[in-house]
């Protein structure tokens, strides 16, 4: 795994974290496992993964709602330890919210001003910042149980901002939006947090969400990290099958790795591509759809990776035209832009699929 | 119905085709409500004969007219009976019952709160096994532990004997106004656990870390959020415990001493030994009325939802 924060202060950082819960009848949940993770001042870093692999009880722990079982959790170099969660440098914009019923929207964004002793005068004018920020200007008089979803979550967010934290942490707080509105908070929450510059952690099981909104992503599964990096680097370079599965659609070619730079896929065929694990070992070749191309057979350019085969299905998309392509042993999905200048082909058309080493990545797990 | 009825007027009689009009719509609500009366007859006329009727009699006697022999008469309405209550005597002995039944309401608040807290904050069977436990006094009879506390308070009781031992006293408290409250606060002390119990379990725990995550300390989270959010529980528990302490007459007779009455018994010596039935009426009705107030405030309060 490689890691582009080189800084000298990571704005957080976790090592060797574990969280496991023990319930009564004595088994264990490992909800985190072993965590390494550094996230750069001021970055948007999203931990992405499906439900339940640990992407909250992370969050939590950086917050200080959840103690580790082991490990170290820093914020700007400065170790957490057992401090609880009102003396953290962080605030948490919280999945539900977690907006103060009984009082109004002014007095839960001042609520932590308030506890932190902030004086009146210098209060009222961080609120008004908060509320101006968030355009909930007409409203501030009003208790959350009178606002939409879309407005209780700009409070959540302006409760938490107000305070300018080192690090915001966002504990899917889209998730309960519409599409069209989580859509359009996508981009104002990517605006703002270049506008005030605070380092955001982001937790979400949304793939596109991930992809649009980060500097860089954190994938999780059953509690580990499995890759880190940008959100192109994932997409176009995954290390695992998981990570390449996860993010996106792609085609798996199951292969053995010959030697670092060669791989021997199931019929037989080999295919110069690098790969980090040692020869013998079990892997796939993947390659996204869109990478694909489809030629008549025997015309593909030389220099590229080809692959022989039939056309089964055809889906047409509008924009776009899917094909389903059997070769020898397995199935694979080729997607191609439906203009007209792309010649068409038919199911049955005898066809040689290709595509550029560089598309090809070789995944493990 | 006449007999060129409208069309749609007589497709309406016919059944599974009728259209839905005005007239229908009010008609099925009228049919509706009359089955509802029905199916609370029993208890409205229990409710008759047992509760509005007598209140009815305790009214009309507050505005009688008491003979020299001490018999009410239904005759010559007045308001004597309300002017004695400016009486010294009865304001005295107001006094003290609302301030019985105020200091029993707070020392129920402090002792069920944080046993409230406590329960809720429980894992379900725990929790379940501790409100069966708060309600096992109810299996026996609230007379007989009354009762039980008088033994306990008796001169060689054992609390009395146990406050001795200590050296805090001579612990000699039967007969006092402090044992009437400790018998009050013994008795009422579920009525406050309960709707405490039921307000605190039901505030979201999110919340708290929300305050928590704000910088608020553990005493801060809860001086702003849990208490404000369980201010329902305590309004509901506090008016379930002040009404019946205000009012009690078992628990000042069997505990209680003669020169410290409270309203009950006072309204029991008009009736019986002074038998000055309209004061013994008036001073219940007033009774009644700071009761119902207290009652309205409860609803007020949103002790609906409870
Ligand atoms: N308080 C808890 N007690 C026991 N198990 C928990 C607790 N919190 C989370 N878990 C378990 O830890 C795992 C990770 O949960 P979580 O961090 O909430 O996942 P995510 O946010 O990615 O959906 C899950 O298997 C969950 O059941
Ligand atoms: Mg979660």
């Amino acid at each position: 795994m490689h890691d582009t924060t080189d800084g000298p202060r990571p704005a957080v950082e976790l090592q060797g974290v574990v969280k496991r819960f023990g319930d009564r009848s004595g088994t264990e949940v490992t909800a985190v496992d072993d965590l390494d993770l550094r996230i750069a001042d001021g970055e948007f870093f999203s931990l992405l993964g499906p439900s339940g692999c640990g992407k909250t009880t992370t969050l939590r722990m950086i917050a200080g709602l959840e103690l580790p079982t082991a490990g170290s959790i820093r914020i700007h170099g400065e170790e957490m330890g057992l401090r609880p969660p009102n003396r953290r440098p962080v605030n948490t914009v919280f999945q539900n919210y977690a907006l103060f019923p009984h009082m109004t929207v002014a007095k839960n964004i001042g609520f932590g001003l308030e506890m932190r002793k902030v004086p009146t005068g210098d209060r009222a004018e961080l609120i008004d910042w908060a509320i101006q920020l968030v355009e909930m200007g007409a409203l501030a008089h009003r208790k959350p149980g009178q606002l939409s979803g879309g407005q209780q979550q700009r409070v959540a967010l302006a409760r938490a901002l107000v305070n300018r934290p080192e690090v915001l942490l966002l504990d899917e707080p889209l998730g309960a939006l519409d599409l069209k509105l989580r859509q359009q908070m996508q981009h104002e929450l990517k605006t703002l947090q270049r506008e005030v510059g605070i380092t955001f952690v982001y937790v979400t099981h949304d793939q596109e969400e991930a992809v649009t909104m980060s500097d860089r992503i954190g994938v999780m599964h059953d509690g580990r990290l499995l890759q880190v990096d940008t959100p192109e680097a994932i997409y176009e370079r995954p290390t695992t099958r998981f990570v390449a599965d996860f993010i996106g659609q792609s085609n798996f070619l199951e292969a053995t790795v010959a030697s670092a730079d060669e791989v021997v896929l199931a019929n037989g065929q080999r295919l110069r591509l690098s790969s980090d694990s040692p020869s013998g070992e079990a892997v796939a070749v993947t390659v996204r759809p869109e990478r694909l191309t489809v030629h008549r057979r025997g015309e593909a350019p030389a220099g590229l990776h080809h692959l022989e085969g039939r056309v089964e299905t055809v889906t047409y998309l509008g924009n776009a035209i899917v094909y389903g392509i059997g070769i020898d042993w397995m199935h694979l999905d080729v997607r191609c832009p439906a203009t007209l200048a792309v010649e068409r082909r038919d199911v049955g058309d005898e066809v040689t699929v290709s595509f550029e080493p560089r598309h090809a990545a070789v995944v493990t797990g | 119905m006449s007999v060129v009825a409208p069309p749609d007027e007589a497709q309406a009689v016919d059944g599974p085709s009728e259209v839905a009009t005005p007239g229908l719509e009010r008609q099925a609500e009228r049919a509706k409500a009359r089955q509802g009366f029905l199916l609370g007859l029993p208890a409205i006329l229990y409710l008759l004969v047992f509760f509005v009727i007598p209140l009815g009699v305790v009214v009309a006697y507050s505005f009688a007219t008491r003979t020299r022999s001490g018999r009410t008469e239904l005759r010559d309405w007045n308001l004597n009976a309300y002017a004695r209550l400016g009486d010294d005597i009865v304001l005295t002995v107001a006094w003290r019952s609302l301030w019985v039944a105020a200091l029993t309401t707070v020392i129920c608040i402090l002792l069920a709160y944080p046993l409230a807290y406590f329960i809720s904050t429980r894992s379900a069977v725990t929790r379940n096994l501790l409100l069966v436990g708060i309600m096992i006094p109810f299996w026996s009879n609230f007379l007989i532990r009354t009762y039980a506390w008088r033994v306990l308070l008796d001169s060689d009781g054992l609390v009395t004997q146990m406050v001795q031992a200590t050296g805090l006293g001579d612990g000699r408290i039967l007969f006092t106004t402090n044992a009437v409250i400790l018998g009050l606060v013994y008795g009422y002390l579920p009525f406050m656990v309960l709707p405490l119990y039921a307000a605190i379990e039901r505030i979201d725990w999110s919340l708290v870390e929300g305050a928590r995550d704000l910088y608020a300390n553990g005493w801060g989270a809860f001086r702003r959020v849990v208490w404000p959010l369980s201010k329902p529980g305590v309004v509901a528990g506090s008016i379930l415990v002040f009404v019946p302490s205000f009012g009690a007459y078992v628990t000042p007779a069997i505990l209680g001493g003669n020169k410290e009455g409270l309203l009950g018994s006072y309204i029991v010596l008009q009736f019986l030994s002074a038998r000055n039935g309209p004061v013994g009426s008036a001073v219940s009705v007033v009774v009644l009325v700071v009761m119902l107030l207290g009652t309205l405030l409860y609803f007020r309060a949103g002790g609906k939802n409870l």
